[in-house]
């Protein structure tokens, strides 16, 4: 029996995705386990797989289709021997692939994460309405990547019909055209043009969101280093050379527990704002920036007050190099509570972050950098690192940004806290 | 005195007028109706009605010709022309006096009489005067008039009736006597529809058509199957035909036809004229308004507005097509949109078209040509009624179901049929046009076996994964 594949939502929030590759061609066998799709998400390029035995039948929606609603069939698979049909009955449906491994992972960053905020919060909040849409009208909105969520119905009950979906094809919203945003010219002189891939759009939705809805506030302090890399160097020297014991803490990795130590003394900061409600956080996920080629990503290292300085290592190790090799699932980048963007490595001496919606706030940690600092009368030298705390004041205030960093400069200045 | 003043006055009172009187006083305008003749119009008078009761009197006739083909026998079997033709004209008086019930049961007054506007007062209301007989004229006044004054046979200059040889679609719904021999001029609808009745009926029926094909507006595999199938019942057809000039003679007329180069005179008892109609748009106050004609119709924009604030033209008079249904959902439309109800215009190409010739046809859409010309790329499905066993169960195996999809978005774009009772089946792609569902939705759609419709499904299959049965 032909078996439709249907666009699976690969995270509780997707509503439509781009089909970045097929994998297989029209006519292939195809085993059970056989990766089929790369699905190219606002947040993840994720594989999708075949989950039966058979013949890879029809591609209903080509490679390179933007905007594809979830549960919007886009290939058939029938069995050895069997016909192929345009499109199979629909009574035949039945997802023949379940979304698994992330594929490469393209979304947002250090600041542009895109995290689900712990189950209970706003998604319940939010059901999905129904759209009322003509067969026809679902099927041409598929085919001109048009989203019906958008489009305003005029047939029967406010039904969207095709008219509806035409219009909106051929009235576009008025979105400027790439670089001549409000008529401004572009500079002039020789140029390429970069078509934007789906994580730089994301990151500049969402990062343009938060600059332009969540009121920014920013505090710096002066942190010294010098407790912890000592600390650092003792732990590390009790660590095995190899095998699965081995471990090395890097200072980030310890700058995670700290942070998460921190938000458990001022758990007003472990927070999200909403319209209703402030959510206060039960876990300390920490959403950690890591660079990628072509933008950033934040993987989680979640209840990371609750886990070792050796388990955050391990788990830190492994989300970055899965991270870089685009291999990171949904829930290990969706559902931080608090950012952490160290820019330590590249020599950076201070600089401000801009909030990762739905949380609260985020850490930038610029480089540690051996400095004279006046102790009691004396001058003495110390490895001090600045870092900057960008914070939304609609959840969190002045002061309690500035306990927030209290906390954390004690913890780091005083790291014992670290491995009790 | 009874009341003169309206919200809504509508002229003409068949299936646009009548209907849009009922809608207004469903929707509590005050209106009132102006008819010149009969209520019901040419459709039910001397149009779709009467003509229907005269087909099923010339189908009965192929049937109890075709008895042997059942296992019947009958002797000695005849009929009488002139009772088949009273039946028809007691049907269309049956339907009249039915649509009179209707009006009075809503309360819509009829004046009876000719209509036609005259000026504004000058509180802007409109003036529409009504005579009958020479009398004085009343005047009615209203602030909306709608013009449902319909159209009437065109006359081609030669082919003038005169109610003895040469006949119009009213003469021909009321002969006198059977002609033994006919030619009938133009093979639309209405021409078909009374070659195929007189053919069915015995006589000796030639159909000229000036086009390339007969019933040009239908898709083109529709017209070669209904020419095959006329060929077939023993009627000649001549297409791409020059029509010379015709003679009477002492028992009938001579008309010189010439078909790729030859000429050959045809002799018939009679001759109808079916070539087309034209709006009447005379005499009912137009002149000196900024109302627009063209080509005989009243131009209006696609809710039916003419040039006019206040007036509107619905039905036969506004354009083609020119069909009942159409005049009556224009008429609903219209109605609506002037009880400040949001009404969308009326999509042609959702409106459906039947001829009642044996084999019927019934087509909706786009033909494949039509739609290959407005640039879609289409998926056509063919299914034949010879695979289809009710079909063949009714001795009705001859026709075809054709569907015609966008192969895009599998947007049912046309469905062209040609065949037993598909007059009654075409509804159903309306209902998938109308109701935008694309092929998978009808292919999921369960019809019922044994009936003629499952062919509709096949016909869809066919278009995609392959018919089941062909």
């Amino acid at each position: 029996m032909a078996i439709e594949i249907l666009m699976p939502a690969l995270s509780p929030t997707m509503t439509e995705g781009k089909i970045a590759r097929w994998l297989k061609k029209e006519g292939d066998t195809v085993s059970n386990g056989d990766v089929l799709a790369e699905i190219e998400t606002d947040k993840a390029t994720m594989e999708i797989e075949a989950i039966e035995d058979g013949i890879f039948g029809r591609i209903l929606v080509p490679e390179g289709t933007e905007g594809v609603a979830v549960n919007t069939p886009i290939a058939i698979m029938v069995e050895e021997g069997e016909a192929i049909p345009a499109s199979a009955a629909p009574s035949s449906t039945s997802a023949a692939t379940a979304p698994t491994q992330a594929g490469a992972v393209t979304p947002p960053s250090v600041t542009t994460n895109a995290p689900v905020p712990p189950a209970a919060v706003s998604q319940a909040v939010h059901p999905v309405n129904r759209i009322v849409a003509s067969p026809l009208a679902r099927r041409i909105a598929a085919v001109k990547n048009v989203d019906l969520s958008t489009v305003k119905g005029t047939g029967p009950n406010g039904r969207i019909v095709k008219r509806d979906v035409e219009s909106a094809t051929t009235q576009p919203a008025a979105t400027p055209k790439p670089g001549t945003q409000a008529g401004t010219p572009l500079p002039t002189g020789a140029s390429r043009t970069v078509p934007h891939s789906t994580m730089r759009k994301v990151i500049a939705r969402r990062l343009s969101e938060s600059k332009a809805t969540i009121p920014h506030f920013y505090v710096s302090m002066d942190v010294e280093l010098d407790a912890l890399m000592a600390l650092r160097s003792q732990l590390n020297a009790l660590s095995h050379d190899e095998g699965q014991d081995a471990f090395k803490l890097s200072v980030n990795d310890m700058l995670i527990k700290a942070a998460a130590l921190a938000l458990k003394q001022v758990p007003e900061v472990n927070a999200s704002f909403t319209e209703d409600a402030m959510i206060l956080h039960e876990d300390a996920n920490i959403s950690v920036a890591v660079s990628l080629d072509d933008g950033l990503i934040t993987p989680i290292v979640r209840a990371a007050d609750r886990k070792s300085l050796k388990q955050i290592s391990q788990e830190a190790k492994s989300l970055v190099s899965r991270a870089r090799a685009g291999k990171l699932k949904p829930e290990e980048f969706q559902g931080g509570t608090f950012s952490i963007s160290n820019m330590g490595m590249f020599g950076v001496k201070e600089f401000a972050a801009i909030v990762n919606p739905p949380q609260a706030a985020i850490l930038a940690i610029a480089a540690g950098k051996r400095q004279p600092v006046v102790s009691g009368d004396e001058i003495k030298i110390a490895t001090v690192m600045t870092v900057t705390l960008s914070v939304d004041h609609r959840a969190v205030d002045g002061a309690m940004a500035a306990r927030w960093l209290s906390a954390f400069r004690n913890i780091v200045q005083a790291p014992l806290a670290l491995v009790l | 005195m009874s009341q003169t003043d309206f919200d809504v006055i509508i002229i003409g009172g068949g299936p646009g007028g009548y209907v849009a009187a009922l809608r207004a006083a469903q929707l509590k305008l005050s209106v009132a109706v102006v008819e010149a003749r009969h209520l019901g119009g040419i459709c039910l008078n001397w149009g779709c009605i009467p003509t229907k009761a005269l087909l099923r009197a010339s189908e009965i006739n192929h049937l109890l010709h075709d008895l042997p083909a059942y296992g019947f026998k009958a002797d000695g079997v005849s009929f009488d022309f002139k009772k088949i033709v009273a039946r028809s004209r007691a049907v269309s008086k049956q339907l009249s006096a039915g649509v009179a019930h209707l009006l009075k049961k809503n309360k819509v007054p009829v004046f009876d009489g000719h209509g036609q506007l005259d000026g504004t007062l000058a509180n802007g209301r409109r003036k529409v005067l009504v005579s009958k007989d020479g009398a004085a004229p009343t005047t009615l006044t209203a602030q909306h008039v709608i013009l449902a004054t319909g159209a009437r046979a065109r006359v081609l200059p030669g082919l003038e009736p005169d109610g003895q040889f040469i006949w119009s679609y009213k003469e021909a719904l009321v002969p006198e006597t059977m002609p033994k021999s006919l030619v009938v001029i133009g093979s639309g609808a209405i021409g078909t529809e009374f070659a195929s009745f007189y053919r069915n009926m015995g006589a000796d029926v030639t159909l000229v058509e000036v086009a390339e094909r007969i019933l040009p507006v239908e898709d083109v595999e529709i017209s070669q199957l209904a020419r095959k199938a006329f060929e077939k019942q023993g009627m000649r057809v001549l297409t791409g035909a020059k029509i010379g000039t015709l003679q009477k003679t002492a028992t009938g007329v001579s008309i010189p036809v010439t078909v790729n180069g030859k000429t050959d005179t045809l002799l018939a008892e009679r001759v109808i004229s079916a070539v087309g109609i034209v709006g009447n748009v005379e005499k009912i106050g137009l002149e000196g308004t900024k109302i627009q004609i063209d080509r005989t119709h009243v131009v209006t924009d696609a809710l039916c507005r003419t040039g006019e604030p206040g007036v509107y033209a619905i039905g036969d008079l506004a354009g083609a097509p020119w069909l009942a249904h159409k005049a009556s959902h224009e008429a609903v439309m219209c109605v609506e949109a002037i009880a400040g109800r949001k009404v969308h215009p009326i999509d042609p190409t959702k409106i459906p078209g039947c001829t009642y010739c044996r084999p019927q046809i019934a087509s909706v859409g786009y033909t494949e040509a039509k739609a290959l010309e407005a640039g879609y790329k289409v998926r056509v499905g063919r299914f034949p009624l010879l695979a289809n066993g009710k079909a063949l169960a009714m001795g009705e195996p001859d026709g075809l179901i054709k569907t015609v999809f966008d192969a895009q978005t599998g947007e049912l774009l046309g469905a062209h049929m040609i065949g037993a009772e598909v007059t009654e089946m075409i509804q159903g792609y309306v209902i998938a046009r109308t109701g935008e569902l694309t092929e998978a939705e009808l292919v999921e759609t369960i019809f019922p076996h044994p009936t003629i419709s499952e062919s509709m499904h096949e016909a869809v299959l066919a278009a995609y994964d392959g018919a089941l049965h062909f």
